[in-house]
């Protein structure tokens, strides 16, 4: 499946050609505004003065960066935004690598227990973290003293089932003469990985890394439970702490950060849109 | 979709490489993180649900079934499942609607569709704590812009976040939105996937674009309606933590509990604002069987009755 949002549909594709085209337009105009209305209003908010932000009035400001700034230093968003870019990056590459990993086993060996270990994997997807919170609370709090470090919002989440699955489904469509080819010519496995495989995953891996940057970004109940200690917190907690500030929230600054803090995925989902959209498409022929 | 027994026979298939170690070194990584981070803890809630414990203050005592009939008896617990099924029911259908219809509006050949698509699903990049801070800030009782509207419109000014059924309403229309560019991500590429010829040969037909929808794309597309029911299920689940954490708090309190308060985030109160470790354990345990359940029924009907078109 593709998501074209960088070509116009095709002659005969679309549905429904006939009749005047200005009720679509009219409906999409609508439907986009009501969907951008929190966001718009978000922008909006941002960039006012103190005074302004708590008025009704709706006219833009010059205040964003003032308001930035008091949030980024002074709240602590600054150091949030850092650590989540921390955590989202080491989970995104960790989970990237283990799928590969994990799919480069299930597909060119052939091992004793090889279903078991897929059913394994398999079940996982039914094993939500927020359902694991209590034990795995006392796991790695008490058990491996991982308690406010990164470790504990990191490792917990580097196995990924739709990843080694995505993978598997990807290097199964590969032709098996290519791996035979370079058997022949002493090519080991992990060679076969790193100079065949990968360069030929690229799509599937953007596909994947735009959803597991966004997974990894949006962490909140886990970041919430976990690290106590402000300077290793994640920015969605974050946010919620630039909230609660006894009563006098600076409903600006908030503003500011919740703009800033849907950056980067936004950035990730924007540079990566063509391999997410091909990747997708590839998966989804089989 | 994924169907477990026919893919490792697939796999077996075309294995290449030899040697028996070579495999596991390849998988041990994967398999520890699972069996550490996912197999244990689930085990261990599942020990944890048949003791009344306190993993702060280390107390354990075993009371078998306990925890769970205590749950199941409790009106609280009961108003709490049911809140999350009226939830759940509302954000799945309403959101599924309304992204379709989006979705396809937005794939008609008019000038400019691929900005509208771009508008509509760049939302996605918005995760549910952003969305319950915005909306926080929106129906904000004195400050916010709705009551400031409302306010001047006509005199009103509703306390969306004191009043049970507002508080309610709000969390599921927020939900709805936070959901809706997930979705149209993923109707707009199985519309576009469409066999147009066979759209095109029902118009020529003489065929209505309303037959055309209902007669032939709708059930083209329940495939990726089926999948998306399964992921908005389970999002409504646990994505609602941190939109009803930030927005609503689990309030306003509405007969026996808080209106907006879920499962999880009442697992998230018992385990961690009220220390009843065995408890939540015990909500944990319940909450397994019912992903387990839905993961069942995503398998059983994805195979029964999805068209797979094409």
């Amino acid at each position: 499946m593709t998501v074209k949002t960088d070509t116009p549909p095709l002659g005969g594709r679309g549905p429904g050609r006939r009749g005047p085209s200005w009720p679509t337009h009219l409906a999409l105009v609508l439907a986009v505004v009501i969907i951008s209305t929190p966001l718009i209003f978000a922008l909006i908010k941002a960039t006012q003065a103190s005074s302004q932000v708590i008025s009704p009035n709706m006219l833009p400001g010059t205040s964003f960066f003032s308001n930035l700034s008091n949030v980024w230093v002074d709240a602590n968003l600054g150091r949030y935004m850092l650590n989540s870019t921390i955590v989202a990056i080491s989970v995104t590459t960790g989970k990237t690598i283990l799928a590969l990993m994990a799919a480069l086993a299930f597909v060119y060996f052939r091992f004793p227990l090889k279903s078991v270990a897929f059913t394994l994997v398999l079940l996982s997807l039914m094993l939500p973290t927020e359902v694991l919170i209590i034990a795995l609370f006392d796991l790695v709090s008490r058990d491996l003293q991982w308690a406010n470090t990164f470790a504990a919002i990191i490792v917990p989440f580097l196995a990924s089932a739709t990843g080694t699955f995505l993978f598997r489904q990807h290097f199964l469509n590969i032709p098996t003469s290519l791996a035979d080819a370079a058997r022949i010519d002493g090519c080991g496995p992990l060679r076969y990985l790193t100079h065949i495989l990968i360069p030929m995953s690229w799509n599937t891996i953007g596909a994947l890394a735009v959803i597991q940057f966004v997974y990894a970004w949006d962490q909140y109940i886990w970041p919430l439970v976990i690290v106590q200690q402000d300077d290793k917190q994640v920015v969605q907690v974050g946010l919620r702490k630039l909230i609660d500030v006894g009563g006098q929230t600076d409903w600006g600054g908030v503003m500011a950060g919740a703009i800033i803090t849907m950056l980067p995925p936004l950035i990730v989902f924007t540079l990566l849109q063509e391999q997410f959209s091909r990747g997708f498409a590839l998966s989804e022929d089989k | 979709m994924l169907k477990p027994a026919q893919t490792v026979a697939d796999t077996e298939a075309s294995a290449v490489f030899r040697g028996t170690a070579m495999p596991w070194f390849f998988l041990l990584p994967s398999l520890i993180i699972l069996a550490v981070f996912i197999y244990l803890p689930a085990l261990q809630t599942l020990r944890l649900a048949a003791f009344k414990a306190n993993l702060i203050l280390g107390t354990e005592r075993f009371v078998g079934v306990q925890n769970v009939t205590e749950l199941l008896l409790s009106p609280a617990y009961r108003q709490v499942a049911l809140q999350t099924l009226i939830f759940m029911v509302l954000t799945v259908s309403l959101g599924l609607l309304f992204s379709l219809s989006l979705a396809w509006l937005a794939s008609r050949p008019v000038r400019g569709s691929k900005y509208y698509r771009l508008l509509l699903i760049y939302p996605y990049a918005l995760s549910p704590a952003i969305a319950g801070t915005l909306w926080l800030f929106m129906f904000n009782p004195e400050i916010g812009v709705v009551n400031q509207i409302l306010g001047s419109l006509f005199n009103v000014k509703p306390r969306w976040l004191d009043d049970p059924m507002l508080a309610f309403g709000l969390v599921v229309v927020a939900a709805i939105w936070k959901g809706l560019a997930y979705n149209i991500v993923f109707y707009l590429a199985s519309i576009q996937n469409l066999p147009g010829d066979v759209m095109e040969a029902a118009e020529i037909d003489g065929a209505t674009p309303a037959q055309v929808f209902w007669r032939v794309a709708f059930p083209l597309l329940t495939p990726i309606t089926f999948f998306l029911v399964f992921t908005n299920i389970i999002s409504a689940l646990f994505d609602s933590f941190a939109l009803t954490d930030i927005l609503t708090r689990g309030g306003p309190y509405f007969q026996n509990a808080g209106i907006t308060t879920f499962l999880v985030y009442q697992l998230y109160q018992d385990g961690f604002v009220n220390f009843k470790s065995g408890v939540a354990a015990a909500q944990a345990a319940l909450m397994l069987l019912l992903v387990a359940f839905i993961t069942y029924m995503q398998f059983k009907v994805g195979e029964k009755r999805v068209h797979y078109g094409s």
